[in-house]
């Protein structure tokens, strides 16, 4: 319970940072919807129309409420409502965010565990080096480069999502959505695989690991039956910080791969200056990412009995 | 905060390992403990050796961070004095077209080729790893320096004033970074000055919270409560006691902040939002590159993409040394 209140202030926090960006915008939302030549008298009506010209109080009283009733603003630029050119785009989003995360959990949990396991060894030097080279490798480099080497070079597989795509199209054509997949993983691969290992090696040392050795359990056993159980925990909870940087890789994969989710929204509106859209996309990615952080935290406290998030 | 224990830095940075509680830094000029204290420590030797030799002992021990040192500051030579000795026309794009061809491979004459615009594509690299190292530098000061003061604060508050603090972080923190950094460069249209605000006002959030951790702990300690006894101020007890023992936690961060900086500004120039033509950095550069990668232009993709990751892997390795040699709790003694 006290989880989700914190997940509302903050929530509610970030409507107001959304809200304060957008009278930050210098000449007022006005010059922005109007444009350059507008002339004052049309200033003062235009922001007299919108409510503009009320105490900023007010404003983002309404601006709440708007928010509530599912109004994220309008785009002029557009000429629609931003929660309408936003809606069928988080779907998109959510599938390429999903799959790729279950991808790189399916590839980092055992890489860091095998890591944990024979730690030190060349292989787990070596792997270090190359989560290291992943780590710092901008997520566009990776995905450009794997367009030339697998789309051009080898032609195996299309460098763009097909831009008609439905919200489903991951399963049913997937091979259009491997090279974005696939970037998307890489760079959380890198993270989980890391703190996989390091939640590995600490678990090891936990004293009911001793104990199980003690009692003659088998290697393979205190491994996964022990070690294993209590390292993936933390995982969670790792998810659901991570989740802000996936999206924002999110952005930039879809960018590269033209995939027509929000975050290919957010910077195709940036470059029309399109500001209320910008700021729409912007809540809508944050209020999901809020939820996403508040499910694996609630997940984690069900998973572990140790963790209570209620009253303590 | 609740019951779960969230590992502070490790989404922002899962590789670094960062440890998340504070550690206590060895001496720094004028607050060092007795000299008894510094022997019992380096056993080892007769003469207990200078904090700073010390310190370099354990960096120099480290080969990678050693050659990192060295490539780092090859390219801060590269791009800040590499003109000087190759000279090349980086501003006047109607030159540029005049005297030689546009995408041309490497030669005598270019010796990385030409981009799109017939600019020489080396001096470009150095004309913008010169804003990458700019931006990327100064960011990572300004996020340092708020984020130190505003956690110090916290910490040192405590009570209802670290709630509100840390609850406005973790707003900030929910906020998909390249989300916020394309509403702040559409809001503020990006030039070099703009571009150092924005990055560093999106990553001050984290040092906030590294600082208040330590904070807390500092609050704590014998010498902090000696101060307090004497009748020290509380600005004298965050601004002489406190931040300068964190100077390990700022330092480190810092280092990595400065990868950090030149990633989100590669992001930002890739996803067009980079300073204007004809100035340039290397996120712009590689998007204008892989516009042609289909044509086999290689020299406009690879070197500026080589360029970044190697800048990048160096700052990492080097903020790893770093910490390993300022942190006194990881060396064997």
């Amino acid at each position: 319970m006290r989880r989700v209140v914190q997940a509302i202030i903050v929530v509610l926090g970030v409507t107001l940072v959304v809200f304060l960006l957008s009278h930050l915008i210098p000449g007022g939302q006005a010059r922005a919807a109007l444009g350059p030549r507008a002339n004052h008298a049309q200033i003062i009506a235009f922001n007299h129309a919108n409510g503009y010209d009320q105490p900023l109080l007010v404003q983002y009283w309404r601006y709440i409420t708007g928010l509530v009733a599912g109004n994220l603003g309008y785009s002029y630029k557009n000429n629609q409502g931003v929660a309408a050119l936003i809606m069928n785009r988080i779907p998109k989003t959510l599938a390429l965010v999903g799959v790729s995360t279950l991808l790189a959990l399916l590839i980092a949990l055992p890489l860091g565990m095998a890591q944990a396991v024979r730690r030190n060894s060349g292989f787990d030097y070596s792997m270090t080096a190359v989560t290291f080279v992943l780590y710092a490798t901008p997520a566009f480099l990776i995905g450009e480069l794997s367009i030339i080497f697998f789309s051009f070079t080898l032609g195996w597989l299309p460098s763009s999502v097909p831009s008609d795509a439905s919200s489903l199209a991951i399963f049913t054509n997937p091979l259009a959505f491997v090279l974005p997949v696939v970037t998307l993983a890489a760079l959380t691969i890198a993270a989980f695989s890391r703190y996989m290992r390091s939640s590995v090696l600490d678990a090891l040392t936990g004293d009911y690991i001793r104990t199980a050795r003690a009692k003659g359990a088998s290697p393979r056993r205190v491994l996964y039956g022990h070690a294993m159980r209590n390292a993936l925990l933390p995982i969670l909870t790792l998810i659901g910080l991570s989740l802000p940087a996936i999206v924002g890789g999110a952005l930039i994969t879809e960018v590269v791969f033209n995939y027509p989710g929000m975050g290919l929204l957010t910077v195709q509106a940036a470059q029309n200056i399109d500001i209320p859209l910008v700021l729409g996309t912007t809540l809508v990615a944050t209020v999901a990412t809020v939820g996403g952080s508040l499910l694996a935290d609630v997940l984690y406290a069900a998973a572990d009995p140790r963790i209570r998030l209620g009253n303590s | 905060m609740c019951s779960t224990q969230l590992p502070i830095l490790v989404y922002d940075s899962g590789i670094r390992e960062m440890t998340m509680e504070p550690f206590e830094l060895q001496p720094i000029k004028g607050q060092a403990p007795s000299r008894g204290d510094l022997e019992t420590e380096t056993s080892s030797h007769v003469h207990a050796p200078g904090v700073l030799r010390n310190m370099a002992g354990v960096f120099s021990e480290n080969k990678l961070a050693v050659i990192s040192v060295a490539f780092l500051v090859f390219i801060v030579l590269f791009c800040f004095f590499g003109p000087m000795l190759y000279d090349t026309n980086q501003t006047d794009a109607q030159d540029a077209l005049l005297n030689s061809t546009q995408n041309a491979p490497p030669s005598a004459d270019h010796l990385l080729g030409t981009d799109e615009n017939g600019f020489d594509v080396l001096g470009r690299l150095m004309f913008g790893g010169r804003i990458a190292l700019i931006v990327g530098f100064f960011a990572a000061i300004v996020a340092t320096t708020v984020g130190v003061i505003y956690g110090a604060l916290s910490g040192f508050f405590r009570g209802w004033p670290d709630s509100v603090l840390m609850r406005i972080v973790d707003i900030g923190l929910s906020i998909p970074v390249l989300f916020l950094l394309i509403c702040l460069v559409v809001i503020y249209r990006p030039t070099t000055p703009v571009l150092i605000l924005v990055i560093g006002a999106v990553s001050w959030l984290i040092p906030a919270r590294l600082i208040r951790a330590e904070t807390l702990s500092l609050r704590t300690r014998e010498y902090v409560e000696a101060v307090r006894v004497m009748g020290g101020t509380r600005r004298r007890i965050v601004g002489r006691h406190i931040i300068p023992n964190s100077v390990g936690t700022i330092v480190v961060f810092a280092t990595f902040d400065v990868a950090d900086s030149i990633l989100l500004l590669a992001s930002l120039g890739f996803l067009g939002f980079g300073v204007a033509a004809p100035q340039t950095d290397w996120g712009t550069m590689l998007s204008n590159g892989v516009n042609y990668a289909s044509n086999g232009y290689w020299w406009e993709i690879y070197p500026v993409g080589l360029c970044i990751v190697l800048v990048v892997v160096a700052l990492n390795y080097f903020g790893d040394a770093l910490r390993d040699a300022l942190e006194v709790r990881l060396q064997d003694r």
